[in-house]
């Protein structure tokens, strides 16, 4: 939570006001995105993410 | 006694290391010791390296810096999702579990880790971030032999930048320009790597050692439809052909249908055309980089330039650098991708946090050979080989040197373990695979019966450093294989008349050195000095005493796919597992028929 808390204060920082909300949208369904499963790389790609 | 530890994870080629007083002690990647080739994770065998060659424990560690600052990335992350959406929703859906689980929650990830494997961590420890460019430009310039110098650094992506310009002064760095995600150097020719069918992030080389065989034909429509390039060298690609920004290929069917073929599949035939695709991919990048070199002399006229970031082992665009003498100096981070972020990290963090000053030796950089790894003692080494049920002699030093060079000489093979292990991609003779350079069968070979790759692929010369001239068109020092330069016409062997085209070219023998000459005359050279190899010094300088030719072939002691070996249990394996003649450790020697016995 702390860190969730942090990143939003960061984007308020940085006055990226916007990303706020989409930021708690996807953090407030988070436990649903969590448990599809994301794999660390994609096959064909640089390391982007 | 200040002990920083730099650490770079989580994407590719993990490293740790470690600083005492502002002065690189140690250092080494993550893959070396979980044997899993550019491994990401968290690099704790790594430390564990450091801390136990250093004879210190995790509480003597003051400052642990992480090579990048995860929230600017993730940022970058739904900033980029959002402009590209609703497309990109696959990608989405696989970075966010990972951010939300793990990535955005780094310095915990990172204290746990520690905590689970160190039982004396400090309560007070604590975890400070660098930026992913400015460990790149820190790994560049401290470590250089330059008390002020203009720093150019170029990868796939950090946070937002891709290319970054700065200025290195005493023990400052300001940066001056950057080029931001998505318009990348390192993306676009990771674009092409994947289009030539080879894996992104580790077969960069071989589309370089494939543009030789190739002309640039397709250079034209490059830069007409994929990248806008300025006078300055500054850039912008069309992402209307590439899929990278969020999906899960490098490039997409516009770029298919720009050069009217689909991407080749791992394992199928190289054919002309990627070739072609990578002679003219490789002359665009070396356009750009030397048209953002040359701006930068102009605009800041300043003497000596430092270069970091993945795109800085592009050794045929290095050489160009410094044969066009746009600079008085050139140094290359040897670790210049973002294993060397580690030891960029902990120096940011020495001179820019804690401000401490910085003078540069004249002529000699701080980075120790790059030899920073593990290493054996002749008891260590003996005791290993004994326990693996391993057949060796054992030798004095001159003994040792002495058969080993006469072997070569004679067409033989070995794998050359000595001394500490090199930090970064190359083997420089400490984790070496060595031959005789004059073996017109020697590159096929190594390719195909010890290295098990591509027999396209080039080998290096390693080359006594004050004998570089009277072979090479190179007149500076490249003591980390980074820099490629022809090789000097009264050494070529003319041509028959017959011509060759494509991988028919490695038919040719090129010059008195054929395993090491690449079908354009080029060779990737690495000068030795005796002050920071004086046993790899000595067994080349021993070679030239039997042959008059002061060059062996220097390849990483590995096998396709593998990271180079860091145990002597690793060599082994290797040595066995190829048709490697001889494998040297320390002063004891191995001949391969002796083990079946």
């Amino acid at each position: 939570m702390e860190q969730i808390l942090n990143f939003i204060q960061f984007l308020a920082k940085k006055k990226k006001y916007w990303l706020i909300p989409i930021f708690v949208f996807i953090a407030l369904f988070g436990g649903i995105i969590i448990l599809s499963k994301g794999s660390v790389l994609a096959p064909f790609i640089y390391s982007v993410f | 006694m200040t002990y920083v530890l730099g650490v770079s994870a989580f994407y590719h080629d993990s490293a740790a290391a470690l600083i005492l007083n502002g002065e690189i002690i140690s250092a080494a990647q993550e893959e070396r010791f979980t044997r899993k080739k550019h491994d990401s994770s968290f690099p704790i065998n790594a430390i564990k390296f450091l801390l136990k060659d250093n004879k210190i424990e995790l509480s003597s560690i003051d400052y642990i810096v992480f090579y990048e600052k995860p929230f600017l990335k993730f940022e970058r992350l739904l900033e980029t999702y959002l402009a590209f959406a609703p497309s990109g929703f696959k990608s989405f859906k696989m970075a966010i579990p990972i951010w939300l689980r793990e990535k955005l929650f780094q310095k915990k990830f990172i204290l746990d880790k520690l905590k689970e494997n160190f039982s004396d961590i400090n309560k007070k420890t604590d975890i400070y971030f660098s930026e992913h460019h400015l460990s790149h430009a820190a790994s560049a310039f401290y470590p250089s032999p330059f008390q002020e110098a203009i720093i150019l650094t170029a990868d796939g992506v950090g946070e937002w930048t891709t290319t970054s310009i700065a200025l290195g002064k005493n023990n400052s760095i300001e940066i001056l320009d950057e080029i931001n995600f998505p318009h990348s150097l390192g993306l676009l020719y990771s674009a092409f790597t994947y289009y030539t069918g080879f894996e992104v992030n580790g077969g960069e080389y071989k589309l370089m050692g494939l543009a030789p065989y190739g002309n640039p034909i397709y250079k034209d429509i490059i830069l007409k439809h994929l990248i806008e390039v300025r006078e300055d060298g500054s850039f912008k690609l069309n992402m209307k052909y590439f899929n990278y920004a969020t999906g899960l290929t490098m490039t997409n069917n516009n770029f298919d249908e720009l050069f009217g073929n689909k991407p080749r599949k791992k394992d199928s035939k190289i054919e002309k055309f990627h070739m072609d695709i990578a002679s003219s991919i490789q002359s665009v990048t070396e356009d750009i980089i030397l048209k953002i070199v040359r701006s930068l002399k102009k605009k800041y006229k300043i003497d000596n330039l430092c270069l970091a970031g993945g795109v800085a082992l592009n050794c045929v665009a290095n050489g160009k650098i410094i044969k066009e003498k746009i600079f008085k100096d050139v140094w290359i981070q040897p670790a210049a991708g973002d294993a060397g972020g580690s030891i960029g990290a902990a120096l940011a963090f020495w001179h820019l946090e804690l401000k401490k000053d910085r003078k540069a030796k004249d002529n000699q950089d701080s980075m120790k050979g790059s030899y920073l790894g593990t290493k054996y003692s002749n008891d260590e080494a003996n005791k290993e080989l004994d326990r693996i049920g391993a057949v060796y002699e054992k030798y004095n030093y001159e003994e040792m040197i002495d058969i080993v060079a006469k072997e070569i000489s004679k067409g033989k093979s070995a794998g050359w373990f000595q001394g500490k292990m090199e930090f970064g991609p190359r083997a420089l003779g400490a984790r070496s695979i060595i031959a005789d350079p004059r073996d017109e069968n020697m590159q096929k070979n190594l390719n195909l019966k010890i290295k098990f790759r591509e027999s396209f692929r080039p080998f290096a010369p390693a080359i006594l450093k004050e004998k570089v001239q009277e072979w090479f068109d190179f007149k500076l020092t490249s003591p980390y294989m980074l820099v490629v330069a022809n090789i000097l016409d009264e050494k070529k062997i003319k041509f028959s008349d017959k011509s060759y085209e494509g991988l028919e070219k490695l038919k040719e023998k090129r010059s008195v050195i054929p395993a090491v000459t690449h079908v354009d005359y080029s060779a990737r050279i690495q000068t030795v000095d005796k002050n920071t190899n004086y046993k790899f010094y000595d067994l080349i300088k021993k070679f030239e005493h039997i042959t008059n030719c002061p060059i062996l072939v220097n390849t990483s002691f590995n096998v396709r796919d593998e990271p180079i070996v860091n145990t002597v249990e690793d060599a082994f394996k290797c040595f066995m597992s190829t048709d490697l003649d001889l494998l040297v450790i320390e002063n004891s020697i191995l001949k391969k028929e002796e083990q079946f016995k």
